[in-house]
């Protein structure tokens, strides 16, 4: 295989429990994605499915009583799984950087912007002069006016939009291959989160990096994203190009989420549609097909036996028994 | 709306069961909190029916040798006129008692009071009377203590009152804060619409739950009123000898403290132990009445 | 930041004037007549009618107020009744011996219990964590004189260590050998009551959301725990401390009087015995001042780490 047509991250047949006082929660089970060089992925759910878990132990940052129980994180050809703390350290703020969800809470309030710019760059073997100068740069191309002497101003001195945007430019300024934000617009007002999409679709394409983008709002996702994961209780349920997903959705899932969706609406309605029931356990993992207890077409096989990822066209897959029984049907 | 799961874990109630009995129960499980009661059950015990069990009378000097190191006839050794230690030790519990008590008597009832007042009354009132609590309370205790003995001269009276005063912003606090919650209560509204007097409010709303707190400020307080009395008795500025009190032994012991260790070492003991059981006794009181509050606001 | 100090400032004036003037109004509060009951036993009526004239108490009660208040701003405590020094010389000779051992408590309790704390909160539940815990609980239990009288007892007495009496002569080193029993009776406690704050206050920064982003950037654990944490998690220490100056001062009463080291402590404890009320007055009044001055400075070392604090008020 040559290293070019490699994604950048393949995450393999992951699997992660997390310790609790009331048994272990099997929070992500046989999770697989991947994520190529240059490419926009987008990872939507409900509150929940495991998400935000999955960036976390991509970027090694889980807590203490979690534990990887199978499956491999293939990141430029290295497993991150088992990696000595000292090396992922040395990925993270250089190969990898990360945006949250809190801008309020993300910077450190007892630091100016610009000394926690710097700060980033502590490996860079270059002068202060030229690391401050990386900084204005970057935070110009976000959009902050006056970046000069805003470094010496502190993050709250700043508001909500302001941050996050000095955020972005922070895990840009270290060059990485791959960014992963965690909800990044879940905690501001929906202009501000036009904005920063539209910014981080322009820095995308300009700087040409890798975005893994966690969210649960579907427009954001439809806009940013060239391919998108669907999550459901700690399993990929299908996955696809933005294309396929919003068009061509395979899995009852993704149907029911997409006609859940306000923006999608096109009647005129008193009740907006939910989907039924709850997520259910982690800790007794029913038998057979995660999503059954809430899917409108379950059937019998639905509980018997959990279903295997199917493709449904190429890049495209979802793990649902009823694409075999069309794929059987179909003459 | 989608049906709740049972999470499993919840904790159950036993039914039938009195909050009393539910806060004993809490209160067994914490084996810190277990230590802290028998300590202070010891000591109240003692100090009540100091009478009854100390084995020589505390006044009577010459009951041994003078300055004479502990011994299977004296287990604390004697002091410099020869009185045995233990018994002193034991007595002296009575007046730390005596002291917690009338403090606490004090503080909780003027507390309440003024806790009311600033609660119900007029906002220049509340804050004029926060503006004193903070002013009395940010005062070294012993240097008021001092001042004011200087004026009514020493005596058990002047450390009850001294203390007492120096504690009352914090009680009263707690039911300010409670009673100007309550005030804005749409229950309570109804209530005094439907003529309830404000005995009534007081008694069923706002006792209930500045209960906890209290409970917990006074075991943390008792250990400060009874260190306070004990140096200030130390000093000379409190009992008169030959009370015995935990401070008047360790000021005999002090005087001649080249000549024998054992009674400073015996008079601090007590003092530790009495701190050492209401700490572990509050933190143990906090951990069972503060989720709960933290759930009731 | 200038209008927030002016405002603490004059906060702080006027509570030493509220305090000050209770203590004056005091006098009168008292029932019977201040003189007799200040002279005690040795009231006759003539040294009653000097006393009197002396405190001023013939005059009508807003002329004493307005006199007191007057001479205060010249500096002007009064006069020793029984010497005719002026209380402020007599006070402000023993005021820089208490300071010292307070400032000396307080370093103990800054420079050993801030790291034991950060140390402890860094290396939670080892050993060094657990034996921290139970010796600061210990150590918080006792209270400071007898806490001060232990320490005189092992280390002067037993072990003859220490010195037992005194401030110490002249040079710096035998006033520091002097001052090591009784600030750290003082301050022990003191130790481990801000070694527990600071465990407690650094758990709670390292788990906030910007030592979670330092980590995702891959910095260096010494400097997230420096720059990120630490800073943030010391700031209640530094109130905490500047308030405990007021406790302090109790304890250092004691500690003055069992290690016969001069000081207000001392002072105020023999004016108490000969019912010297302008001494007291002076003291009390010297007290309050050191009691606001540092409460001002933690507020000031609490706006210099945090530049949040700047913008408040």
């Amino acid at each position: 295989m040559s290293a070019a047509s490699d994604p950048l991250l393949d995450v393999r047949g992951l699997s992660l429990d997390f310790g609790s006082p009331r048994g272990r929660i099997h929070a992500l089970r046989n999770v697989s994605l991947e994520v190529g060089a240059g490419r926009v992925v987008g990872i939507v759910g409900e509150s929940g499915c495991g998400k935000s878990t999955l960036a976390y132990s991509i970027i090694g940052l889980l807590a203490a009583n979690a534990e990887v129980v199978g499956g491999e994180i293939v990141f430029s050809g290295r497993n991150l799984i088992g990696l000595p703390d000292s090396e992922m350290r040395a990925l993270r703020g250089r190969e990898m950087s990360m945006i949250f969800q809190d801008p309020m809470t993300a910077l450190n309030p007892v630091q100016t912007i610009g000394a926690q710019m710097l700060a980033i760059q502590y490996r860079d073997a270059v002068p202060t002069r030229e690391k401050r100068r990386r900084a204005v740069e970057m935070l110009a191309k976000v959009g902050i006016p006056d970046p000069e002497s805003r470094l010496k101003a502190y993050p709250h001195q700043f508001s909500g939009g302001m941050r996050q945007r000095i955020c972005i430019a922070m895990a840009l300024l270290v060059n990485p291959s791959l960014i992963i934000a965690d909800e990044p617009t879940t905690a501001l007002d929906a202009t501000l989160e036009v904005q920063i999409v539209e910014l981080l679709k322009d820095l995308q394409k300009d700087m040409g990096c890798s975005i893994l983008f966690v969210s649960h709002h579907l427009g954001t996702v439809a806009e940013l994203c060239d391919d998108v994961v669907v999550m459901y209780a700690g399993e990929v349920v299908e996955r696809g190009s933005v294309r396929d997903i919003f068009h061509a959705p395979s899995h009852p899932y993704t149907e029911a989420l997409l006609e859940c969706d306000p923006g999608r609406i096109r009647q005129k309605t008193r009740e907006l549609p939910t989907i039924p029931g709850d997520v259910p356990n982690l800790i007794d993992v029913p038998d057979g097909c995660i999503f059954r207890s809430r899917c409108p077409k379950a059937f019998d096989r639905c509980a018997r036996e959990a279903p295997a990822p199917r493709r449904v066209s190429g890049g495209h897959e979802a793990s649902c028994h009823l694409l075999d029984e069309l794929a059987e049907a179909a003459p | 709306m989608s049906t709740a799961e049972d999470s499993g874990g919840t904790r159950r109630k036993t039914v039938g069961d009195g909050a009393f009995m539910q806060h004993l129960r809490q209160l067994s499980r914490d084996q810190l909190g277990m230590l802290g009661l028998i300590l202070v059950l010891l000591i109240v015990l003692g100090a009540i029916f100091a009478d009854w069990i100390v084995p020589y009378d505390p006044l009577k000097i010459y009951a041994g040798p003078r300055l004479a190191p502990p011994s299977w006839e004296h287990w604390f050794g004697t002091d410099q006129l020869g009185r045995d230690v233990l018994s002193r030790v034991i007595a002296g519990g009575r007046v730390a008692l005596q002291v917690a008590i009338a403090t606490l008597a004090a503080a909780l009832s003027v507390g309440l009071l003024l806790g009311l007042i600033a609660g119900y009354g007029p906002r220049w009132l509340d804050n004029a009377l926060l503006l004193l609590f903070d002013a009395v309370r940010s005062f070294p205790i012993i240097i008021f203590a001092l001042a004011v003995v200087t004026l009514i001269g020493p005596s058990l009276y002047t450390v009850i009152l001294v203390v007492a005063i120096t504690s009352i912003p914090n009680y009263a606090r707690i039911v300010r804060t409670q009673t100007q919650a309550m005030r804005t209560n749409e229950f309570i509204l109804a209530e005094r619409a439907m003529g309830a007097g404000p005995a009534r409010i007081l008694a069923i709303h706002i006792l209930p739950n500045v209960i906890g707190p209290l409970l917990i400020l006074a075991s943390m307080d008792v250990p400060l009123v009874i260190s306070v009395e004990a140096g200030l008795s130390f000093l000379g500025m409190g009992v008169k000898p030959p009370t015995p009190s935990w401070g008047t032994i360790l000021n005999d012991g002090y005087s001649y403290i080249r000549n024998s260790p054992w009674p400073v070492i015996a008079g601090g003991i007590p003092i530790i132990l009495v701190t050492l059981g209401f700490t572990f006794l509050g933190e143990a009181l906090r951990d069972i009445f503060d989720p709960k509050l933290r759930k009731d606001l | 930041m200038w209008i927030y100090f002016l405002r603490r400032t004059v906060l702080a004036i006027a509570i030493v004037a509220i305090a000050v003037t209770l203590l004056r109004v005091m006098i009168h509060a008292v029932p019977g007549d201040p003189a007799v009951m200040m002279l005690g036993p040795r009231a006759t009526p003539a040294l009653i009618a000097e006393f009197r004239e002396k405190m001023g108490l013939n005059e009508p009660f807003h002329v004493q107020m307005v006199t007191f208040f007057a001479n205060l701003l010249k500096g002007d405590m009064g006069t020793d009744v029984f010497t005719g020094r002026s209380v402020t010389q007599i006070v402000m000779e023993q005021f820089p011996y208490t300071v010292e051992l307070i400032f000396t408590s307080v370093g103990w309790a800054a420079l050993v219990g801030i790291p034991l704390g950060c140390y402890s909160a860094i290396r939670r539940n080892t050993l060094f964590d657990k034996i921290t815990g139970i010796a600061s609980v210990g150590t918080i239990s006792i209270p400071s004189f007898v806490m001060a009288l232990y320490a005189l007892l092992i280390f002067a007495v037993g072990l003859g260590w220490l010195p037992a009496v005194g401030a110490g002569e002249g040079t710096l080193g035998d006033r520091l050998h002097h001052l090591i029993l009784p600030s750290l009776a003082v301050g022990i406690p003191w130790v481990g009551y801000t070694a527990r704050i600071v465990r407690a206050s650094m758990l709670e920064v390292l788990g906030e959301n910007h030592v979670r982003m330092a980590r995702a950037f891959g910095l260096p654990e010494m400097r997230i725990i420096f720059r990120y944490a630490l800073p943030i998690a010391i700031l209640p220490t530094i109130t905490l401390l500047g308030v405990g100056v007021a406790y302090l001062l109790s304890a250092a009463v004691f500690a003055e009087v069992i290690f016969a080291r001069p000081g207000i402590g001392s002072l105020i404890v023999n004016a108490v015995d000969e019912r010297n009320y302008p001494i007291v007055m002076g003291c009390v009044l010297v007290t309050t001042v050191l009691i606001v001055v540092a409460t001002m400075i933690s507020d000031f070392v609490n706006a210099l780490l945090d530049p949040r604090a700047r913008e408040g008020l």
